[in-house]
């Protein structure tokens, strides 16, 4: 299917002088804020959704694409395996355009418990994840590239889901009920009166201050709920766990690939979209916002792809990440995967005394829709209704015919309009009407924020042969002025070198490298004038003359 | 190696693409036709899109296998390979014209049309019948196609005296399909060169080698073809004949494609590649030995010499060059054209018939204006395009050093 049909929703950037009244503002703009926000407004309840950055930017947009199919916690944690598997099922349903219908293995490496494929077996069976056992010759010929050392194969409903467009699509879904979404909205005070919280004050990109009111406030800000609860003078112990990930060039498998064995660090090969990701590892930090990689953990994943397909360690890697789970407990912090990844909605009313404030927290990426019906069944009663959810049935834009995303989907529509329409990112195959769409439809002028709507320049080049096609066509379709085109293509540049300086070496230091001569080389980046010329007094005088 | 390992060695090799453009810039189809979008896009690009369920892109169907894209690259992206792999996958899921299967078979062809050569020849160029065929079939009525000898190579070389038995050097000459029908005075013509540079040739049974096959993405019957042609080659090979072929196109196909395209692996396959020379190549190496005859006549002509694309693929230079410059009074015109736009079977077809001839303008140009009395080049179906696009008589090289040594 075509993909952002559902174009006729503009998000806009609110500059209100007049404080905007509702009855549930959520803040964050991940996975789990939006499907409340969606959730909520399906149900009529008037909604406002603010957030710090772009939709999609905090946990949710940094994790591997996995759709669970609750197999990787059947043995060390049931109930995170039941809510995954009934989720997939449920986003299967309503998110089929956001899915490939990848299918999943968890394999016995050399490295791995021999013994506890069985244990795993038993804890699918128990737990209602469908597991079926497959010969190594049947797995290898799925998966040639797989180690021929495996020594079992389960198959389980494994899939791959596109977080990025599930989000713009609830968003989108959310906003046609009538919710006000506001990216760009940074939340600076929660306001209070006695007991009560009243809403927020948030700041907006223009720098205005925007007043919120509303009867309840959700804290959906996962990994920053407990920055955001310690605002309304509430306490909820975050213990941010981060996770590594990796994108190779292209996919290595076509389907999930899981270690069978306890959940480790880089136990999980994901096909999503055009790249493989190897992920994960999970270690406690102090503050969500802190995800640096290291060399140490880069090789890391590396070695631990080689378990799993032999030769990983020479393939071109793209771009690193890492994202920071909101991994919720209510005693001290232990061992980050011993924290369970259900989650949990919490009333401050019972817990600090003060009223009209909820956090939903913990949890993961598969379970967002569940987590934000609880969180709206929480609200609904703190407003004193009762209103049934229907976020389990009725899918998301363009997911309505149910069909999955299949990775063939963009050169399909690529093919369809060879003649007719421009390509801009080559790697990613995105036409300019697609992306001249989507930078209408955007409040702010950010070409990082069109890479993760369209995926312009997520591919091998990394943006170096699309960045400055797109820069000239926001100048174009925005109205920019030289100064704000050239600030959003260096800003693009440096976000960009962030993700990929610390893994540059081989295929991808090269492509770097031929990068660097076109926009340093060729248009001179590191001398663009960012800001407008002051105008030169001779210039009067010379016209006067 | 199994075949499958060897396919990620020519579908990693999308990793070092860099996005430079350069094969793109040297692709003869793109730089005439909008309904080809590249090699890069349909090689690196479009394989990111690939290897789960349909296959979605037809326009590289509009690919003709010419193998540029692959030799321009500077990074060693198997541009080609990657596409022809992938146009194997269309065909096989999305089916293929009964004409496909039909061109892509010269034995076919050959024994079909050998024992009536006559009629054949004049059905082939009768004006009415090429019309029904191109309605029919899908064959461009004006497409270049050859004429059957009606007595075949071998049923020639069956008549001859067993060679004397002077020669030192030992030859198994592959003739191909081309030579075997169409051609047979060539094959008549490289013997008697090869013999007078001292080689004892061999004839070893052989067939078609399943390029044609290959290049319109029917890899199974290519494979069958490639391992039937190889197991007829391989004892000679591995007794220390050289395998001499005429038909460039088909000796890549033994030296390169059948491994990198089809993925075949075997151990008579590797004793074939490494004894398989290019005819030219071959005689270019006795000479830099100092072991080519070189009682060279005067051939006062000019000729004009293009390299067709799969000669540059088997990375040897222009060795017909070389031998060439050793005849007295022999005027050559090098053409510095990649491309005649036949690619073996490509420009036959109806829908691609313009293209190939577009592709070919520049080359045909540059013959025409340099007036040659021949215009030399390798392969046979690059040389039957050439005559149709120029009027010109093309031979092969060794057809000159047969005359320069005045042996017919």
């Amino acid at each position: 299917m075509e993909e952002g049909r559902h174009a006729n929703i503009r998000l806009d950037a609110v500059a209100a002088t007049a404080p905007i009244e509702c009855e549930v503002l959520v803040i964050g703009g991940g996975s789990t804020g939006v499907g409340v926000a969606r959730d909520a407004a399906m149900r009529g309840l008037s909604t406002v959704l603010v957030e710090r950055g772009d939709l999609a930017t905090g946990t949710t947009g940094r994790f591997h694409g996995l759709l669970h199919s609750g197999g990787r916690y059947a043995v060390k944690d049931p109930q995170a395996a039941r809510e995954c598997i009934a989720e997939n099922i449920v986003l299967r349903r309503i998110a089929a355009d956001c899915i490939e219908d990848t299918g999943g293995l968890f394999v016995t490496t050399p490295i791995d418990d021999p013994g506890y494929a069985d244990r795993f077996v038993a804890g699918c069976t128990d737990t209602g994840v469908p597991v079926e056992e497959i010969g190594v010759a049947e797995a290898l010929r799925r998966e040639p590239r797989l180690n021929r050392r495996i020594t079992r194969a389960l198959v389980v409903p494994d899939a791959t889901i596109d977080a990025w467009k599930t989000v713009w699509t609830c968003a989108r879904s959310a906003a046609e009920y009538g919710a006000r979404i506001l990216p760009y909205h940074e939340v600076t005070a929660v306001t209070r009166a006695g007991d009560q919280v009243t809403g927020v004050v948030a700041r907006n990109q223009g720098g205005e201050t925007v007043e919120i009111r509303a009867q309840v406030t959700v804290n959906a800000s996962g990994a920053w709920a407990g920055l955001l609860a310690a605002m309304a003078g509430c306490r909820v112990q975050i213990s941010p766990g981060k996770g590594i990930m990796l994108a190779t060039n292209h996919r290595l498998v076509q389907t999930v690939v899981n270690r069978c064995d306890m959940p480790a660090d880089g136990d999980i090969l994901v096909p999503v979209r055009t790249v493989s990701v190897i992920g994960t590892t999970d270690t406690l930090v102090s503050d969500p916002d802190d995800w640096a990689v290291t060399r140490a953990e880069i090789d890391q994943m590396l070695q631990a792809g080689e378990n799993l397909v032999p030769g990983f360690a020479g393939s071109r890697v793209l771009r690193l990440w890492g994202g920071v789970r909101p991994l919720f407990q209510d005693h001290a912090p232990q061992e980050s995967r011993d924290v369970t990844r259900a989650h949990a909605v919490l009333d401050h009313r019972a817990r600090d005394g003060v009223a009209g404030l909820l956090t939903i927290t913990g949890g993961k990426f598969c379970t967002f829709r569940l987590m934000a019906q609880d969180a709206v069944d929480a609200v609904c009663a703190v407003l004193g209704t009762t209103r049934p959810c229907r976020t389990a049935d009725e899918p998301l834009p363009d997911s309505e015919d149910r069909h999955y995303y299949v990775l063939g989907s963009r050169l399909a529509g690529r093919e369809r309009t060879l003649l007719d329409e421009q390509v801009i990112c080559e790697c990613e195959l995105v036409r300019r009407g697609r992306l001249t769409d989507e930078m209408a439809r955007r409040p702010a002028p950010s070409l990082d924020d069109l890479r993760r709507a369209v995926r312009l320049g997520m591919g091998p080049c990394q943006g170096g042969f699309c960045m400055y096609r797109a820069a000239g066509i926001l100048h174009q379709t925005k109205h920019l002025s030289a100064a704000e085109a050239d600030r959003a293509l260096l800003a693009f540049l440096e976000e960009r070198w962030k993700g990929y300086y610390p893994l540059l070496h081989g295929d991808q230091l090269r492509q770097a490298w031929l990068d660097d001569w076109i926009f340093q080389g060729v248009l001179d980046a590191g001398h663009l004038p960012l800001r407008a010329p002051a105008r030169r007094p001779d210039t009067e005088t010379a016209q006067s003359t | 190696m199994t075949a499958e390992q060897e396919f990620d060695f020519i579908r990693d090799s999308l990793d070092h693409c860099v996005k430079c453009t350069i094969c793109e810039t040297a692709c003869p189809v793109a730089a005439v036709t909008p309904l080809f979008p590249g090699p890069k896009y349909v090689g690196p690009q479009a394989e990111r899109f690939r290897g789960a369920g349909q296959s979605v892109d037809a326009s590289l169907d509009y690919c003709s296998s010419c193998g540029i894209c692959t030799l321009a690259c500077p990074q060693g992206v198997h541009v080609a390979e990657i596409n022809s792999r992938a146009r194997a996958v269309m065909k096989q899921q999305h089916g293929m014209p009964l004409r496909d299967q039909l061109i892509a078979r010269p034995p076919l062809q050959g024994k079909l049309g050998t024992p009536v050569a006559p009629v054949a020849n004049f059905v082939l160029s009768n004006r009415l019948a090429r019309l029904v065929a191109e309605k029919t079939l899908g064959i461009h009525r004006n497409a270049p196609v050859p004429k059957f000898a009606g007595r075949t190579f071998r049923s020639w070389a069956r008549r001859q005296p067993a060679p004397a038995s002077a020669g030192t050097r030992r030859v198994a000459y592959f003739h191909g399909c081309s030579t075997n029908y169409f051609e047979p005075g060539l094959g008549r013509k490289a013997v008697a060169v090869l013999a007078h540079n001292g080689c004892q040739v061999v004839l070893p049974r052989q067939g078609c080698c399943g390029l044609p096959l290959q290049s319109n993405g029917i890899f199974d019957a290519a494979r069958g073809y490639v391992r039937r042609l190889v197991a007829g080659l391989a004892p000679y090979a591995k007794q220390g004949y050289t395998i001499v072929a005429t038909s460039t196109s088909c000796g890549l196909m033994l030296k390169r494609e059948a491994r990198e395209i089809l993925g075949v692996e075997d151990d008579d396959l590797r004793a074939v590649s490494s004894q398989t020379y290019d005819i030219c190549e071959f005689l270019a190496g006795l000479a830099e030995a100092g072991e080519l005859q070189t009682d060279f006549r005067p051939v006062p002509l000019t000729v004009t010499y293009h390299a067709p694309c799969q000669q540059q693929g088997h990375n040897i230079g222009k060795p017909a060059l070389d031998l060439l410059a050793l005849v007295p009074q022999l005027k050559v015109i090098e053409l510095d054209r990649t491309c005649c736009g036949i690619a073996g079977t490509y420009g036959l077809k109806r829908e691609k018939y313009d293209i190939a001839m577009q592709v070919g303008s520049g080359l045909f140009g540059d013959i025409r204006a340099a007036r040659p009395d021949l215009a030399v080049c390798d392969s046979e179906t690059c040389r039957w395009q050439i005559t149709h696009g120029t009027g010109r008589t093309s031979v092969h090289p060794v057809e000159i050093l047969h005359r320069a040594y005045g042996l017919g």
